[in-house]
Formats: C-alpha cells, sequence, structure tokens
C-alpha cells in the first residue's frame, strides 16, 4: 500500500494554499525562523563550507560502495544480536513490520519521526491490522490528531498555526480542564507529553525513523530535540528502525561530520538536543532498551538511482534546508506538492518514487533560483538534477500541448537567424505600436499566465539589431 | 584543426567584445544593448555585434535539450573571432559559460570549442570591473535606487559587489538596499508563465521588499526579472521606476522606464 499522490493536481492544490490565510500565516515563520537561524549558525563556524564538502565525499563514498556497507552494516547487527531485513518495495516493508508485530501481538505501537513510515504509509496498514500507532514527536502527533501527513520533513506540522493546534488540542483531549491556558507554544508541548507519557508505557513497539546506519558498528542513529524517540525505542520490548539505503555511513567518525552540518542546516542549532545511538538490542548488563532490535532497509527505487544521472540526490541527509529557502515552497507550503517528500529535494526524490508522469509538475513548479543548492549541506545540484526530469518529460512527450507547441513555435526562429531577423523587424515595431503609447499590456491572448496579474512591457519599437544595422550603415 | 580562441591569458590593449545582446534586451529594450555599447566602449573595448538569436536557455530548461544544443552551437560559431563575449545578463552569460560545457559534456569533437566559448563569455558589469579593471564610471543619477540580485548572476556567477561597487560611482545616486534583495522575484523563465500564481505570490514578496526599502527607483542586471517586477508595480499602481542597471551605468536615462508610457511629445 502506497501513499496516494495528488502531485498531477499540484497547480489546484498550489492555489487552495495560495489563498489559505491561515496556512500563509504558518508559512512565514519558515522565513523568519529556519533561514535566519541558520544563516547565523553556518557564520558561526569558520568551516562551515569545508564541511560541507567533507559531508558531499563521504556521502559519495559511501553510495560508490554501497553494497559492501549494506553487507556490513547487516554482519555488524546481527553480531550484536539485531536483524536486518531489505525490502525491495513499500509492500514488502510493511509486511516485515506487519509480520513482527503479529509474532508479539502487538496491540499498540509508539512512532518516532520517520519519513520513510510516511512513504509506506504504515498508519493506515497498522490500523488495517487492528494495531494502534500512535505518534510522538509532537508535529507528528498534531497531525496525527488531524488526520494530515507532514508538510515538512523535519518539521511535519509547520503548515499549521498555534491557534490551530490549541483548537485541536482543545477538541481532542476533552477530559482535560477547558480552562486551561493553551497559548504558549510550551503549553502544547507539556500536554502532548502528558499524555504521551502513557502511551510510551503501554506500548508493546516502538518504531522509529534512522538518520544513519553506521555500517562500523551496526549502529541506528536517531536526532531529535524532544527526546520522544529515546522512549518509544527504549521502553517497548521491540525497536523496529525504519531506514531507506542511502541513509548508511561508513563510520561513526564519519557520523560526527555530517552532525556537525545536519542541525545547522536544519534549524539552526549546533546540534539536535538527542543524538541516539542504537547498537541491537538490551544486552544482560544494560538497564533498559528494547529484547528485540530490528532494521528495515528500503530501496522502493532508490537502487535505480545509482551510478545514474540522480544519484547525487542519495547524498540526502534530509535537513529541509532546500524546502526552507525554497521561494516556492515558502509560497504554497508543502502538502502542495502532493506526496511524501515536498520542496526541492521532492522535486528530485518523488518523481523516482512515483512516477514523473504523476510528479511532472514537481520539478517544472521551480524558478531555478538556486538557492536549494546554495544551502544543501551535501551540495547536490538541485536544479540540475530537477532538469534532468525535465528532459525524461520532455523525451517522453509528457509536456503540455501548449507549452510544446510554444515551445518549438520559439525555437523554429531561434534556430533560422533569417527568419528571425525578418519576424522581428516587423513584429516588434507592431507590437510597440499597439501598445498606443502607454508602454505596457493589461492583456495578452497567450499569456494569461502573465497577464492575468501582471502588465506586460511593450517593446520599444525596432530590435536593438535592426537599428545597430542601420548606426553601422550610416 | 586549430584551436579556437579562448578567454587572452593576458587582456588585449583594446579587446574585441561580442556583444551577446540576449534576445529579450534585443526584442524588447535595445536602449539596454546600447547601454552595453557605450559601457564597453568607454571601457577600451572593441564591440561587435555578431547576429543572433536565443541563448537556448528557454529550450534547456524545458527539457528540450537537443534545440538546447542547436542554439549554443549558433552562438559559438557567431562570436568565435572576439575576444570575449559579454552579456547584459547573468542569466544569459550563466547559460553561456555554466551550461553551455555541460549539454556538450559528451561530445569531444565540440566540447573544446564549447568549452573556449564559456571561457570568454561574462555578465556586462562584472565584465567591466573583473575584466576590464573599472572603479568607476562617469555617470549621475541623483536619486535613490534599490538593487535586485538576479538569481542566476547572483548564485551561478558571484556577482553581488561589483554591480554596488560601480552604482556608488554614480553622482548624486544613493543606494537603499531592501531586504532580501537575494531572494528570487518569481520569474524564473517560463515559470511565469507556466506557474503564473506561484510566481505572482513570490512577486508579491519582491514588490513588498521593494516599498519598505522607500527608493523609487528599481534596478537589476537582468531584464526578465525586471520584466516581471515591473509588470507587478505597474499592476499594483506602484510608481516606482524599474530600470536595468546599464542604463544607469551608461547615464542613458532619457527613455521611459520600463513598462512606462512614452512621453507625448510637448504641442
Amino acid at each position: 500500500m502506497s501513499v496516494h499522490a495528488t502531485s498531477p493536481q499540484f497547480k489546484a492544490n498550489a492555489h487552495e494554499a495560495l489563498g489559505d490565510a491561515q496556512l500563509q500565516d504558518a508559512l512565514s515563520h519558515v522565513r523568519s525562523g529556519f533561514v535566519v537561524n541558520r544563516a547565523a549558525s553556518a557564520a558561526l563556524l569558520p568551516e562551515f563550507e569545508a564541511l560541507r564538502d567533507s559531508a558531499r565525499d563521504i556521502k559519495n563514498h559511501t553510495l560508490a560502495h554501497l553494497d559492501l556497507y549494506l553487507e556490513a552494516f547487516e554482519e555488524k547487527v546481527k553480531a550484536a544480536g539485531g536483524h536486518v531485513h531489505f525490502a525491495r518495495d513499500v509492500d514488502e516493508a510493511n509486511a516485515i513490520v506487519i509480520d513482527i508485530c503479529k509474532r508479539h501481538a502487538a496491540k499498540s505501537v509508539t512512532k518516532g519521526k520517520s519519513m520513510i513510515s510516511e512513504e509506506m504509509g504504515l498508519n493506515h496498514v497498522l490500523e488495517a491490522n487492528g494495531i494502534k500507532a500512535v505518534e510522538t514527536d509532537l508535529g507528528e502527533y498534531i497531525i496525527q490528531l488531524r488526520n494530515e501527513t507532514p508538510s515538512h520533513i523535519i518539521a511535519p506540522a509547520v503548515h499549521l498555526t498555534q491557534a490551530q493546534v490549541e483548537a485541536d488540542f482543545r477538541r481532542v483531549h476533552q477530559d482535560l480542564p477547558q480552562t486551561r491556558d493553551l497559548t504558549e507554544p510550551t503549553s502544547l508541548l507539556s500536554e502532548a507529553r502528558a499524555i504521551l507519557r502513557e502511551k510510551f508505557l503501554a506500548a508493546d513497539i516502538g518504531i522509529t525513523g534512522a538518520n544513519f546506519l553506521v555500517a562500523e558498528t551496526g549502529t541506528s542513529i536517531i536526532v531529535t530535540n524532544e527526546g520522544n524517540g529515546d522512549l518509544t525505542q527504549t521502553l517497548p520490548k521491540v525497536h523496529i528502525a525504519l531506514a531507506s539505503i542511502e541513509k548508511l555511513v561508513p563510520t561513526l567518525e564519519d557520523v560526527a561530520q555530517l552532525l556537525r552540518v545536519l542541525a545547522r542546516s536544519a534549524t539552526g542549532q549546533d546540534m539536535s538536543v538527542y543524538t541516539t545511538l542504537s547498537t541491537g538490542p538490551r544486552r544482560p548488563d544494560d538497564v533498559d532498551g528494547p529484547e528485540e532490535y530490528h532494521v528495515v532497509i528500503l530501496d522502493n527505487g532508490r537502487s535505480s538511482m545509482l551510478g545514474g544521472d540522480f544519484q547525487d540526490m542519495l547524498r540526502c541527509i534530509r535537513c529541509g534546508a532546500c524546502m526552507n529557502h525554497c521561494p516556492v515552497y515558502q509560497a504554497v507550503g508543502g502538502h502542495a506538492y502532493g506526496w511524501v517528500y515536498p520542496g526541492p529535494m521532492g522535486a528530485v526524490l518523488t518523481p523516482t518514487l512515483i512516477g514523473v508522469d504523476k510528479a511532472g509538475h514537481l520539478p517544472n513548479a521551480s524558478t531555478f533560483c538556486g538557492r536549494c543548492e546554495s544551502v544543501c549541506p551535501v551540495r547536490i545540484p538541485l536544479p540540475k538534477l530537477m532538469r534532468f526530469w525535465r528532459d525524461r518529460a520532455f523525451t517522453r512527450h509528457l509536456m503540455p500541448a501548449p507549452q510544446r507547441l510554444g515551445l518549438a513555435f520559439w525555437g523554429a526562429f531561434a534556430k533560422r537567424p533569417w527568419l528571425y531577423r525578418l519576424a522581428t523587424s516587423f513584429a516588434m515595431p507592431m507590437l510597440a505600436f499597439l501598445s498606443r503609447g502607454k508602454g505596457r499590456f493589461t492583456s495578452l491572448p497567450l499569456a494569461k499566465g502573465w497577464t492575468a496579474t501582471r502588465d506586460f512591457p511593450a517593446p520599444q519599437g525596432a530590435t536593438f539589431q535592426a537599428q545597430w544595422k542601420q548606426r553601422r550603415a550610416a | 584543426m586549430t584551436d579556437a580562441p579562448s578567454a587572452p591569458e593576458t587582456r588585449p590593449q583594446r579587446p574585441r567584445v561580442g556583444l551577446l545582446v540576449t534576445c529579450l534586451v534585443d526584442l524588447f529594450r535595445p536602449s539596454v544593448g546600447f547601454a552595453a555599447v557605450k559601457l564597453l566602449e568607454s571601457a577600451g573595448c572593441t564591440v561587435e555585434v555578431p547576429s543572433q538569436t536565443c541563448c537556448g536557455q528557454p529550450a534547456y530548461n524545458s527539457g528540450d535539450r537537443a534545440s538546447a544544443k542547436v542554439l549554443a552551437l549558433q552562438m559559438v560559431e557567431a562570436f568565435e573571432a572576439c575576444d570575449y563575449v559579454v552579456a547584459p545578463s547573468g542569466s544569459c552569460a550563466g547559460m553561456a559559460s555554466k551550461h553551455y560545457p555541460e549539454l556538450f559534456a559528451d561530445d569531444p569533437n565540440l566540447a573544446g570549442r564549447v568549452n573556449a566559448f564559456a571561457a570568454k563569455t561574462y555578465e556586462l558589469v562584472s565584465f567591466l570591473t573583473d575584466v576590464m579593471g573599472l572603479e568607476r564610471v562617469a555617470a549621475q543619477f541623483p536619486r535613490a535606487v534599490t538593487y535586485h540580485d538576479s538569481c542566476s548572476g547572483l548564485r551561478e556567477l558571484g556577482i553581488a559587489a561589483q554591480p554596488r561597487k560601480l552604482l556608488e560611482s554614480v553622482a548624486g545616486l544613493r543606494l537603499q538596499e531592501m531586504s532580501e534583495s537575494d531572494i528570487c522575484c518569481g520569474f524564473g523563465g517560463t515559470f511565469a508563465l507556466k506557474y503564473g500564481e506561484i510566481s505572482t505570490a513570490i512577486v508579491d514578496r519582491k514588490t513588498e521588499n521593494v516599498r519598505a526599502a522607500g527608493a523609487p527607483v528599481l534596478l537589476a542586471g537582468d531584464l526578465g526579472c525586471l520584466m516581471n517586477m515591473a509588470g507587478r508595480l505597474s499592476r499594483q499602481g506602484s510608481d516606482v521606476e524599474v530600470r536595468h542597471i546599464a542604463e544607469i551605468l551608461a547615464d542613458m536615462t532619457d527613455g521611459p522606464p520600463i513598462g512606462a508610457p512614452v512621453p507625448r511629445p510637448a504641442a
């Protein structure tokens, strides 16, 4: 079971998002918070740019030898008493998780934040199997209450305002006094914490994501700010970590380097509050920890990116900086993208995972301003990769007809300089004449996308080349 | 086979500069082309204008690499004899200098010529400062202006200090920076047409920043962005004047700003 994609309706989604006042209010915090904080923390670290190079190199090296590192990781996990499951697609991954849950007759599952779980549509699958899943990351908890999906890969509820969350808490937490004060984000957090505490203790199984899988030690690592991930993976008897193949890194030393760019790029923190390493199940002399430790490693089409045009995308460490800095994401938010991964990284990854026929809008809906690439901690050339998708969409004739015709029309002149000169020497003075001295057009039949909201500046008159030729002849 | 001329190691005394006028300037605002010619000649260059059309960026960014290659080769051939190629646009200069080599990376027969072309291609303002060593211009403009950093020029070519340096040398001009001057205006080539609504939301944020800066004149180095911002500003009823930076630097501001009416001759 995969998550339903509304990416083909990107334009309609965006239209709705632009008219949603609450969403627009919530999105203003992305610009002011994440962006400013990242810049400040990067500026404080003189070696930040060098660290980005190093982070890129670590991931490139890993991807070049990914098969070896995957095998090494599996061996180390086994040696520590854990289990590794490789899943070709989301159906296999879901089946693996359900199987583990059934073996333990699990009724209740707590979850740390995991985008792979979103990709798998795991909560629905658990529910269909009679298992109650409780999201424990505050943002995930909120959107679970609202039956929504994350709109951001690290801040899932960033599309909501404080007032919306307060209303949800009052609606759902009926047994708490209605007079309580929930106007501060911290009071919302405390309330969620108190409620989640019981769930942690009652859970049969804890499911988390993984920021890194360390081949050297067989360790899965999560990075969080709330500590919910730690309770999720240490309290229940069974811990399942969900990860995709590109989460591998060779050594703990490499992780230390990547951590230095991860939180700075994501939230502007030097480090996230909790960085938790899990290696195998609880050992006899451990005071806590799960009795069983599983890692599910999902491919879902990613291995097809190895060795091809899109391999660079597999360097992604899911910091969210690309979307935080993207003018399009900032304008429409994450849900408009219509599938699990929004923003520039989603615009590259989503077509791989659900097909460019469905996700074709995503790599096209970019101004190629390059800000994403300029902040990416592992220097993924995101605009270049989006352009590769545009190439494929063009080759497969997926471009809408008006656009294709427009491009062909322009090309017919641009490829024939004599025709271009001839046509423009008539057309531009004619257009200038038609603008009747106003200097602009308020509507143009073939450019409604522009003139609906903007005037179109009129040409001055004869083309530069025509005037230049005349001047030289004189 | 002879090697195509590449950017000279040492700059010739009077370099032959081919003006890559850009299709937008050619068609919509030739005055920017003449401003560029004036600036280049004043800086000691001989300017030529080979017959040209479009650099191919719309095709390249739409996924039509085959057409982009045809147009790229057309440009490369047209400018073969020039010491330098200079464009009054960071976007087109970036296309030629950064993306042409990518288009021909797997074509050993043409890569050499294309790379030589790429290496001698510059954006106008940065060419004047970085190659010609221009420190100041002989222009006056006794008004406050604000400057938008167009994305390709800024992030592909690193153009940020150069235009500000030359603007500061314009007599009477005051540069009043807007906040987020380095954030996209929402143009993005065909993006502005394909996703007009999102493009408008982005340019609205830009015009808000322009207004907040309080300068009556908005400048940038790329006509696409300028047409987008001017078009939105005039639709909003703003009286901010929008011009290409070359017009100010060349002291050629007699004509109306972008999208503004042509003044009626006095009766």
